[in-house]
Order: structure tokens, then C-alpha cells, then sequence
């Protein structure tokens, strides 16, 4: 599995990674996120979606938007470990 | 400094790409806000999890995850509306250590395939049935499911489900429930992340119940299709959790996986080398009589009434012919008639080999009874022997050209102490009538169509006593 | 090995199981019951599955799941079966998977009756279900061949990977007659396509579906490649007194035996008959009937039913000769006297 965007984590609980190409804008992942880091990008993908974002904001991966996302590939989910 | 690790990623069991979806696809085909992927993602990371991916057979159903194959990377069958259960009981009854998955939609499983869901549940097949519930024919273009929701306007009811026209919504979880063999029945959902946790839960417990051999397993997934109920993602996730759920509520519906005993093991198959044996292929002729050399075609016609039996003397006929070296073929009348009323039977027995196995110009009649003299008296061959179970041939019966032998073989029965035997009489008869066989070669076929040895001795005190009644003849004409 | 005086049904099902048969799903229909009950006593104790299905769709998928897996799996049935199960010889086929599916025929059309007919010559050897497939299809005439033809009938299956029908009759599969089986049987062995639930085979995918045109074509005509090879290797038939035959019967089956009476009583009045049995219905016999035609004066071609087999014996003959047809069919069987008398009044 490659590696996360975000090489070093520093103070950062989670991280959600969101593939633009795989995601298809359903926004399910938008509304499971509890701590409303996700959004749906102004911008269309390849296949005319707007798919969902983080703007690379940190969040406490928690997975939910991972469970709600009907994509196999679209999101990955980190977690910080120590 | 603390590392980020990837706790939540695209499982092991889904191919990197979905070459069979077409070159360089990695995106499924379903549509934004499907409940299909999630349900596959469950599947998938249950699949992982459980470290099965190589035993996995997976059985795609017709439907809009007609598709699955392209997606997991495990053993793929893909089959017929509705049929999967059928298919998945193969498989796994060929293949018990395989682990066998099943999957199909609410038309698939519900309506055309009601009938193998019930019985493969029925007959505790150990395999897992993933039942995708979204209360629409999604593929087809929204059609009424049996599980659409009451009043509920879909293509094909467009004035909403009418139950006088369409019936009620089915609980299929409710009714496999109360089935006796079904170990595992649960109903989950796709409404919120909790309920999505709770069947990712349901699949991997349903799978485990399989892995521990204890039998039938099913998981309903409540399921979202944003696109056919014309609904936002959010909404027909929402429509899940109020709408579906309120009528088909959630939780299990069986559980006896704790008392639940696995399923016997498998026989070992036997050795190659044991087939003859349990096929019986050493039991038959054994050619210990003398090959025959004269010219023989007997023509053989046996009737009278079921019971008398007429099939078996014919059958003893045929098997001591064979043992005789001769060609032969027996041939009964079948069907409703065999089990009541008449009964009738055509033996060939030749030196030649026998073209057709059909008397219909028979050189020997045994008529047990008089319908049966009566129905096939004009059809003997000029010549030929009339065998007759009574005490004189009927006066419209009587043919000079025939040499005909009334006789009463079942009072001669009575007297040896069983009617039962009057067909054997009848052919101790015929023997001495025609010389076609030594009654010794009956004797020894005796066993191969008797089975209860209390008879054998009986019958061949028959023989013997159907000889003594007549005087042996000239060869029948051949 | 000893011969046995055995019925079709049963010997066809001891054919089955030294061929190698190891799971058998049916449904309980007259005149095929034999042919699931003796299934039942065997193939169990040969290590193998029976299952009785809730129906003959359920039997039929049973058998696409059983071949799915490698194993060498058939069914049986009759008409109104038949019927039912053509939907699944027709994924059955799409999906390249063999078997062995036995047809003993019974009166049709609907429930008919019990009585034996070959009025399902259409829908074995035309196809029966949807799509460009053909199943391979045995006709045997005698309780060995009921053995040898479904013994033959899983080699060929496994051969072409397509499904083989052998196609008998009420009478053939009741009748008993001597039968001496195979002395060498096949050992189970999973093919290297089949779906067995092991990492080996994990790659592999069972499907009939082609959803570009392109590829579908493609797939259809490797099936037809398929069938055109069969043609040339597989087709089978049996020649009795054709050597100086001016009059040459068509018949197979039961109807085969009857008409080597025929021949025989034609013979005895100085008439010059033969007679033509295909032993493959699928492939039919074309090029022997083409060769005959040059030589015959005429053909007459007799059936269990109101002339189904006759077509593809018009069709393979070119017109080049008359072809007569006599047919008897809702279960009566035709005699060698009254086939003789059809002779005289229409040759």
C-alpha cells in the first residue's frame, strides 16, 4: 500500500486520503464525518463528479467516512500511531 | 514524532484493478451512493479478515451486481436469475472446504429464485447467502420487487403497490427464519455508519458459521438505491433507516450458532479398485452353461393382472437364456398400468442377436388371465404356443393353428402351498413344452431375480411341477 | 466381467459412474425415475453427491454448480423436465461447462403421457434454450449403449466443454438386456478451469455473460468452432445391410431395433433395405446420408413422432432422393409389420 501524502505527522490524531479519480461525489462520506472536515470539491473529475475533499485538513481518523463510502478504493483512512 | 498509519484501505480481496471490467478500470459500475460497494467492502474485509480469500467461491447472481466477479479476487461463478442457491449448494457439496458465497439482489432471491433460497435453506446447505434488499428492481429499470414497500409507485406499478394486485412486501429473513435447519438469520442495514458496522458484524459472524460447518447462513442487507428511488445519496440513506427498516425490522432472526452441531465430515471417497464392487458389476451371468448352438427365436408375450406376476417370469426367462448363451430382451409394459390391472411383458431369446425387443407377432403367448388371452390371441404367430392360466380355452379363443395349453397353474400353485408361484409353474411348463432351456439353467438365474431364499426352494419345486404337466413337445416353429 | 441382465436406466447410471460421475441432481419424473433412484444407491457409496432438487430448474443449476467446481456431474429427465431445464442447459453451454444430462423421452406435448416418444429430437438437438449453442446429443438403441454411450457422453463432455444429452426413450431405459460394462473407469480428476475453492483456482471465473457485442460474437464463435470440430470427430453411425441397400431406412433409437426387423422381413420378399441408424444426432450423420444418397433409390425415415429427425435427413439427402416418412407418436410404437405395410403402399 503507498504511502500517505502526509510523510510525517506532526500533532495529527488522523488523515483521510480520497482518491478524485475513484470517487464518484455521492457525498455519503460528507455526511457520516462527524468532525465535518469533508466537503465536495468545486471541481469535476474525470468522469464529471465532484468528489468529496478534505483540503488536506488533518482529522482524528475516526473511519466512518470509509464505512459510508461505496467505493472500494476511493478513501484510506491513517490513524497516528506512537 | 508519531507515524500515520493506514488503518482503513481497499481490501486484499478486491483486485488492484478490475481488468475484467475493462483495462485499467478501478472504479465499480455502480452508481454514486450504491449500497452494492459498501456491501462488497464488508464482504471483502470480512473475507480478509477471516483469511479465507483462497477457499472463497463466490456465486454472482443477475442483477446490478451481476458484476461481482470483476471486483473480488477470489474464485468466481457467475449464474442464473435466481439459481444461485442452487448453484452454491453444488459447489459446496462438491467442495466442502471451500467457502461458499452467495449473492444475490431482492428480484434474484426473492421472486425468481424463491423457490431454491427456500429449499437450500431448508436443507441447511452449509454456504452464506448475502441478500441485498433495496425493494426495486434496479437493473431492469425499476420494476416492482416483492419487497417494494406498500404503495410504493415503481415502473410496473404506477399508481403505487396495490395489495389486491401485488400482495404485501415479503420478510424473506422472517420466513427462512422459521425454518427448522437454518442456523444463522440476520437483517441489517445500510441507513447510518452504525448500522453498517453492525452488518459488516452480521457477514463475518455468518461466514464463521460456515467455516465451523454448522450450516446455513443469511444476511439481509438493508440496501440504498439513490438512482431508481430518485433520491439523493443522503436522502436514500435516510430512506434506509426510516422507511425500509420500519417495515423490515433489523436484528437476528435465527441464531442457534451456539447449540448448532458442524455437519459430519466427509467420506473419504473409495479406491477405483472398490467400484466394481459397489457398483454390483460381479453379480451376473457367469457363463457357466454350455453356449446354445441350436436355432432359437422365441417371441415371448407374458400377460394377465398386476400381481400375478407376469414381469418377473419373464425376467427369469431372459436372465436364463443369457446364462444359456443366448441373445436375449425383456421388455414390460410401464406406467400407471403397472401398478394395478394388467400387466404385460415381451421376452426375446435368440441365437442371433435381437433386433427388436417388441413381441408383436409373438410364437408364445402366456395369458394368465382371460382379458389378456382375449387382447392378444389374434396377434401369435401361425404355429405357435398358447399357454393359458385356466381350465379351457373360451370358445372364441380357440385357434387351430396354435397348439394351446389350458391349464389352471395358479390352483397347481395352491396345491404346491402358494399362488404366488403359479408364474413359475407357467414356466416350468413352457420349458418342457419347448425344450429351449434345461431347468437346470433356471435354477441357477433362480437367484438373480428371487432375492428372499425362502422362495427359491419353492420355486423350484414349481418348475419341476409346471413340467410334469406336459409331455415335452417338438421345438416350437422358428 | 460378467453380463448382467440389466435395465437402460440402470445400466446408464453404472455407465455414468465408471466414467467417473460423481454428483448426480435430478428430480423425480416417469420414465427416468430408475435412472435417479439407482443414482441414489451408487453414487454415494462411489464417494460422490446425489441430491434430489425442489425442481428440475434447481436440478439443472445443481449441475452448472456441480461442473462449475470439476466434477463430472450429470442429470435426468423427461419432457415436461426437459423443458424446465433448458434454461440451464442453455448457461450450461454459454459457460462452456460439461455434463451429461440424459432424456428419457416420454409423450408430449405438455403432461402428455408416460408412453414412449422422440418427439423431443427438436429441442435436444435444435437447442431448447436461447442462444447460438448446440449440446452434443447420443442416441442410444440398446441397454450397452445407454452404458457405453454415457460413459462416451462425459469424455466428450469434457472434451468440448459443452453439455451432451443422450437422448433415449421410455422403452430403452425400462428394457433389460445383457449388458457388459467398462472394465477400465475413469478416475476423478478436477480440471484446471473449475472453480474448487483453493488458491490454484482462484483466478479462474465461471460466466456466460459477453457484454460487448465484439466479445460475445467472439465467444459464439469459438463455440460454433467448437461444434464444427465435433462434426468432423465425433460424428457416429451405424450401417446395417447398406451395402447393396436401394431402400434405405432412417431411425435411431428403439425405432433403430424395429427397423433391422423391417429389413430383415424386406429382404426375405427380395427387397433390397438397409438401414441407416445415427448413433449422433448432434453431429448428424449428413455426409453418410449425402454418400448414401448416391447410391439408394430411396429413403424412408421412421420416428416416434410426426417427423422431427426427418428434416435434418431431407436436408442432409439435397433432394436428390424421396425421402418417405411413417411416424407414430402419443406413446405407440411402430411394428415391423405395419412399418412393412407403409412400405408397400407408399414406395
Amino acid at each position: 500500500m503507498p504511502a500517505c501524502a502526509i510523510e510525517e505527522a506532526i500533532d495529527i490524531k488522523g488523515y483521510v486520503e480520497i482518491d478524485p479519480e475513484e470517487c464518484k461525489g455521492c457525498g455519503l462520506c460528507v455526511a457520516a464525518c462527524v468532525q465535518k472536515v469533508l466537503s465536495l470539491s468545486p471541481q469535476l473529475n474525470r468522469y464529471g463528479y465532484h468528489p468529496a475533499t478534505n483540503e488536506e485538513k488533518p482529522c482524528n481518523g475516526c473511519g466512518l467516512c470509509f464505512y459510508a463510502c461505496p467505493e472500494p478504493g476511493a478513501i484510506r483512512v491513517f490513524k497516528a500511531i506512537d | 514524532m508519531s507515524e500515520l498509519k493506514c488503518i482503513h484501505g481497499k481490501a486484499d480481496c478486491f483486485y488492484e484493478h478490475y481488468e475484467r471490467k475493462g483495462e485499467a478500470q478501478h472504479q465499480t459500475h455502480y452508481c454514486p451512493g450504491c449500497g452494492h460497494g459498501i456491501a462488497h467492502k464488508l464482504l471483502a474485509e470480512s473475507i480478509d479478515e477471516l483469511g479465507i480469500r483462497d477457499r472463497v467461491i463466490l456465486v454472482s447472481p443477475v442483477g446490478c451486481s451481476v458484476f461481482l466477479y470483476y471486483y473480488f479476487d477470489v474464485g468466481n461463478v457467475q449464474v442464473a436469475h435466481g439459481r444461485a442457491p442452487a448453484v452454491a449448494t453444488a459447489l459446496k457439496r462438491a467442495h466442502p472446504e471451500a467457502i461458499v458465497i452467495s449473492y444475490q439482489g431482492d428480484g434474484d432471491l426473492a421472486a425468481i429464485g424463491s423457490a431454491e433460497i427456500l429449499h437450500a435453506a431448508n436443507r441447511g446447505e452449509n454456504y452464506t447467502s448475502i441478500f441485498i434488499n433495496n425493494a426495486i428492481y434496479g437493473m431492469t429499470g425499476g420494476q416492482m420487487a416483492p419487497t417494494t414497500l406498500m404503495g410504493n409507485r415503481t415502473t410496473t406499478t404506477p399508481f403505487g403497490r396495490n395489495v389486491f394486485n401485488d400482495g404485501y412486501p415479503l420478510h424473506v429473513s422472517e420466513v427462512i427464519a422459521t425454518l427448522e435447519a437454518p442456523t444463522y438469520v440476520e437483517r441489517a442495514a445500510l441507513g447510518n455508519t452504525k448500522q453498517i458496522l453492525q452488518a459488516k458484524k452480521a457477514i463475518k459472524k455468518a461466514l464463521e458459521t460456515q467455516m465451523k460447518g454448522l450450516g446455513f447462513s443469511m444476511v439481509e442487507i438493508l440496501s440504498p438505491c439513490p438512482t431508481i428511488w430518485k433520491m439523493d445519496p443522503v436522502d436514500a440513506q435516510k430512506h434506509v433507516r426510516e422507511g425500509l427498516a420500519a417495515v423490515y425490522p433489523l436484528g437476528a432472526k435465527r441464531d442457534r450458532t451456539k447449540e448448532a452441531e458442524p455437519r459430519p465430515a466427509h467420506i473419504p471417497a473409495p479406491a477405483l479398485e472398490e467400484l466394481p464392487r459397489i457398483l454390483k458389476l460381479d453379480k451376473g451371468s457367469d457363463a457357466a452353461m454350455p453356449a446354445h448352438h441350436e436355432t432359437v427365436d422365441f417371441r415371448v408375450k407374458v400377460a394377465g393382472f398386476g400381481g400375478q406376476g407376469v414381469l418377473l417370469l419373464g425376467q427369469l426367462l431372459a436372465e436364463a437364456g443369457m446364462d444359456y448363451g443366448l441373445e436375449v430382451s425383456w421388455l414390460p409394459s410401464y406406467g400407471p398400468e403397472m401398478r394395478s390391472g394388467t400387466s404385460n411383458c415381451h421376452v426375446r431369446l435368440s441365437n442371433k442377436p435381437v433386433d427388436s425387443p417388441f413381441v408383436s407377432s409373438p410364437n408364445v403367448l402366456i395369458a394368465l388371465n382371460e382379458p389378456s388371452l382375449r387382447k392378444f390371441i389374434s396377434t401369435v404367430e401361425p404355429g405357435g404356443l398358447v399357454f393359458y392360466n385356466g381350465t379351457a380355452i373360451p370358445a372364441d379363443c380357440v385357434r387351430a393353428d396354435l397348439r394351446m395349453h389350458p391349464i389352471p397353474f395358479f390352483a397347481v400353485a395352491d396345491e404346491l402351498g402358494s399362488t404366488k408361484v403359479g408364474n413359475i409353474v407357467v414356466l416350468g411348463a413352457l420349458l418342457s413344452a419347448t425344450g429351449v432351456l434345461p431347468l437346470e439353467v433356471v435354477d441357477h438365474a433362480l437367484p438373480r431375480v428371487v432375492k428372499a431364499e425362502k422362495w427359491i426352494e419353492i420355486d423350484r419345486q414349481a418348475l419341476r411341477r409346471g413340467a410334469s404337466l406336459l409331455c415335452p413337445e417338438v421345438p416350437v416353429h422358428v | 466381467m460378467p453380463k448382467q441382465l440389466i435395465k437402460g436406466n440402470e445400466a446408464l447410471v453404472k455407465g455414468a459412474v465408471l466414467a467417473g460421475c460423481r454428483a448426480f441432481y435430478g428430480y423425480p419424473i416417469t420414465p427416468a425415475n430408475e435412472i435417479a433412484e439407482s443414482a441414489a444407491v451408487y453414487i454415494p457409496q462411489a464417494g460422490g453427491v446425489f441430491l434430489q432438487a425442489e425442481s428440475e430448474v434447481a436440478a439443472i443449476n445443481m449441475v452448472y454448480g456441480g461442473a462449475s467446481a470439476g466434477v463430472r456431474t450429470m442429470t435426468a429427465s423427461s419432457g415436461p423436465g426437459m423443458s424446465l431445464m433448458c434454461e440451464g442447459i442453455s448457461y450450461i453451454a454459454g459457460a462452456e461447462l460439461p455434463c451429461v444430462i440424459a432424456n428419457i423421452m416420454r409423450g408430449g406435448p405438455g403432461l402428455g403421457n408416460i408412453a414412449p416418444e422422440q418427439s423431443d429430437y427438436f429441442q435436444a438437438v435444435k437447442g431448447g434454450g436461447h442462444g447460438c449453442y448446440h449440446a452434443l446429443v447420443l442416441a442410444p438403441a440398446s441397454a450397452q449403449e445407454m452404458c457405453d454411450l454415457t460413459f462416451l457422453g462425459f469424455d466428450l463432455a469434457d472434451k468440448y466443454r459443452n453439455p451432451v444429452i443422450v437422448l433415449a426413450d421410455g422403452c430403452l431405459g425400462q428394457m433389460m438386456e445383457p449388458v457388459e460394462f467398462p472394465t477400465t473407469p475413469r478416475a476423478p480428476r478436477t480440471p484446471e478451469w473449475a472453480v474448487d475453492g483453493t488458491a490454484a483456482t482462484r483466478p479462474n471465473l465461471i460466466s456466460s455473460i459477453y457484454l460487448q457485442p465484439d466479445d460475445l460474437e467472439k465467444h459464439i464463435l469459438k463455440l460454433e468452432a467448437k461444434y464444427k470440430r465435433a462434426h468432423v470427430e465425433e460424428t457416429r453411425w451405424e450401417n446395417y445391410r447398406t451395402d447393396d441397400a436401394e431402400l434405405v431406412f432412417v431411425g435411431y433409437g428403439i425405432v433403430a431395433r424395429i427397423l433391422k426387423s423391417v429389413v430383415e422381413k424386406l429382404r426375405m420378399q427380395g427387397i433390397k433395405a438397409g438401414l441407416l441408424r445415427p448413433i449422433t444426432l448432434y453431429p448428424f450423420p449428413a455426409p453418410e446420408l449425402r454418400r448414401l444418397a448416391g447410391q439408394a433409390q430411396q429413403f424412408f425415415v421412421v420416428e416416434m413422432s410426426t417427423g422431427q429427425m426427418v428434416e435434418d435427413v431431407r436436408l442432409a439427402v439435397e433432394g436428390r432422393r424421396p425421402v418417405e416418412f411413417y411416424g407414430r407418436c402419443g406413446g405407440n410404437i411402430p411394428t415391423a409389420e405395419e412399418i412393412v405395410e407403409e412400405v408397400f403402399a407408399h414406395v
